[in-house]
């Protein structure tokens, strides 16, 4: 489990291909974490400073709070679903990332 | 024994009984195969991604979420609901920020992360500390809810009915480990699943399995005719400003602590570190994300159904509400009693895998980061020891969130409690936890001082609120949900202490290692299968 020889932690997290997969991760997990922060937290500021807007009855008896909230549960299956799907890239990055680190020490 | 003799055997007892009976072979079985700290603390880092999934949303869909939530929503309306939306938006922290990271750098607890970079004792301590809180809080709220289930099903009273799941709690944690209530969390959440859709069919099936039908009945809520009729779908019936002029910054003070709150929570981070890597931790989240949505989504129906279908004295204890029992209550009056007995037993071994959680991960806390790093300096602690000083912890943290439960009673809201539980774990765990993984800078001032300043506030304002030690008219701070002050406290002082106390060269040395191996999982702790 331990690695015999102690890596070089600063060289590695200098490489260039760590600073790649850095910055995609945080291309898409920065944003994404600002929009459903947002979107979340409106919620609850709508509700306690405009109620009366959303009790408005939209869709039948419903209202649009009812559907707002509702709303959350699919916006957290899709921003889940994307991240999902943008995190197989990262692995895909990160295989290539560590199988290079692997050659080089096997070589040296 | 004079106990036992003034209770009626029914079949429903008996339903509840073999289903009790079922999960203690389970932990027996299991308990057979953990051998080791990494098998009894994180099941030998072997549980499969959709199986850790199963069990996160076991251990989430707890006495709140079940008991509590659909209470709060019979009697709140849609006030209720918003525990649904914030216990699930919050897995998206869970999954975007914290999962991943924290399955690659640490071994155990969350502590491990903290203490990698920074001088571990005081980290450590502090860490154990907020962990030990955080769960005994999360944990009265589950001792109401099943003494409130053992209270229905046998008519015994409140407090032995408590002392009993304290009890039966501790078999299952001093023999199972991780496994073991890894394996009930799975069953227990299928179950539950099954359980929540039945009953939720069964509501519909009152409205002729009309969704219109049944909007409309909830827009009329009347209670069987027993209550002037209200729309449940209207907010502010807890937090609304008519209510309470402070109303609306509660709310948005729950929502916050909500959200924040599950990326904190000791007992849920623990479980990713019962699986091989952090791909597993991602794809068990999302496993999570997908069952408890499911499930929140039908509080719709059995939180705000209830208050279509049960007439108020039915779900009243004299003149106070039966906060918790709505669910169970709901499940005799619609599908009888041995559906009662089915969706009690459920409910129940809910509540123990998850108090069995919680003291497994604040044991294990303070056995592995308290005793063996802080008491023992870090060195020559054997397993054997850190498991039996796990074990001790266990039975005094039951021990005093029994006494606190008994003394709440049966009507304190089990949602209300764990959303507590959710204002501590972000105040006190978050900020440290995502400044540890992100900010290069920060060090153990910074974290020591985050960790004591977000869980001294989170307290002391609960303490202080409405529903603290100067009860509602006496109190200092006027919101029953502490979030929105001790959160930006939280933050505030694990960066002011950073930056107010020399830059430490060491931690800053060790980011680099750190980030590399967050990131990546290079040198990740791995499933121990040789154990």
């Amino acid at each position: 489990m331990a690695n015999p020889t102690k890596p070089d932690w600063e060289a590695l997290a200098a490489r260039p291909d760590f600073a790649a997969l850095l910055a995609a991760k945080r291309r898409f997990i920065i944003p994404a974490t600002i929009f459903f922060l947002f979107y979340y937290m409106a919620l609850p500021v709508l509700i306690g400073y405009f109620p009366e807007l959303m009790k408005r009855p939209l869709v039948g008896k419903v209202n649009g709070a009812y559907l707002f909230a509702f709303s959350q549960f699919l916006m957290t299956f899709i921003v889940a679903a994307l991240y999902m799907r943008r995190a197989r890239q990262w692995d895909a990055m990160e295989h290539a990332l560590l199988s290079s680190i692997e050659n080089s020490q096997s070589k040296s | 024994m004079m106990l036992l003799s003034a209770i009626q055997f029914t079949p429903a007892l008996g339903m509840f009984l073999a289903f009790v009976a079922l999960t203690l072979v389970i932990t027996w079985l299991s308990a057979r195969k953990a051998k080791g700290s990494a098998a009894y603390f994180a099941a030998g880092r072997s549980i499969k991604g959709w199986q850790n999934g199963l069990a996160v949303a076991g251990d989430y869909m707890s006495a709140a979420s079940f008991l509590g939530i659909s209470g709060m929503i019979a009697f709140k309306g849609y006030d209720g609901f918003m525990y649904s939306v914030g216990f699930l938006v919050a897995y998206l922290t869970v999954l975007l920020l914290v999962a991943e990271p924290l399955r690659n750098a640490g071994k155990y607890t969350m502590a491990d992360l903290l203490a990698y970079r920074m001088s571990p004792r005081p980290v450590r301590a502090m860490a154990s500390l907020s962990t030990l809180m955080v769960s005994t809080i999360y944990m009265i709220a589950q001792m109401v809810g099943a003494g409130g289930i053992i209270k229905e099903l046998i008519h015994i009273e409140f407090a032995p009915a408590v002392i009993g799941v304290g009890v039966l709690m501790l078999v299952y944690v001093v023999f199972g480990g991780m496994l073991a209530t890894t394996w009930v969390q799975i069953i227990k959440a299928v179950l539950l699943m099954g359980g929540a859709f039945a009953l939720s069919w069964l509501v519909l099936g009152k409205h002729d399995y009309s969704l219109t039908k049944f909007f409309t009945a909830v827009g009329h809520a009347d209670y069987a005719g027993t209550a002037p009729p209200k729309n449940l779908l209207d907010p502010g019936m807890k937090y609304g400003a008519s209510v309470n002029p402070w109303g609306p910054l509660d709310f948005i003070s729950l929502a916050l602590g909500l959200v924040l709150g599950t990326a904190g929570l000791p007992h849920i981070l623990v479980r990713f570190y019962t699986v091989p890597d952090a791909k597993t931790a991602r794809v068990s989240v999302a496993w999570a994300i997908g069952v408890i949505g499911v499930f929140y989504i039908l509080t719709t129906f059995f939180g705000f159904g209830a208050a279509t279908v049960l007439p108020k004295p039915d779900i009243m204890i004299g003149a106070k509400e039966n906060t918790n029992m709505v669910a169970p209550i709901l499940a005799k009056a619609l599908g009888g009693e041995l559906f009662f007995a089915f969706i009690s037993a459920v409910a129940f071994a809910t509540i123990l895998a998850v108090v069995a959680g919680l003291t497994m991960s604040a044991s294990t806390s303070f056995a592995h980061d308290f005793y063996s790093n802080v008491m023992k300096h870090g060195k020559d602690t054997a397993p054997e020891t850190e498991v039996k000083v796990a074990r001790i912890t266990a039975f005094f943290v039951g021990a005093v969130s029994i006494g606190i439960a008994i003394k709440m009673g049966p009507t304190a809201n089990a949602a209300f409690l764990v959303g507590l539980a959710f204002a501590v774990a972000a105040s006190a765990n978050l900020p440290v936890i995502l400044f540890s993984i992100f900010w290069k800078r920060f060090n153990t001032a910074g974290a020591v001082g985050g960790l004591a300043t977000g869980l001294a506030s989170a307290v002391i304002l609960i303490l202080l609120s409405p529903n603290g030690i100067f009860g509602k008219e006496g109190a200092l701070f006027p919101l029953e949900n502490p979030g929105i002050v001790s959160i930006p406290l939280g933050f505030l002082g694990a960066y002011l202490g950073t930056i107010f106390s020399p830059r430490d060269p060491n931690a800053e040395a060790k980011f680099a290692e750190l980030n590399f191996r967050a990131q990546t999982g290079l040198g990740a702790e791995k499933a121990s299968s040789g154990h």
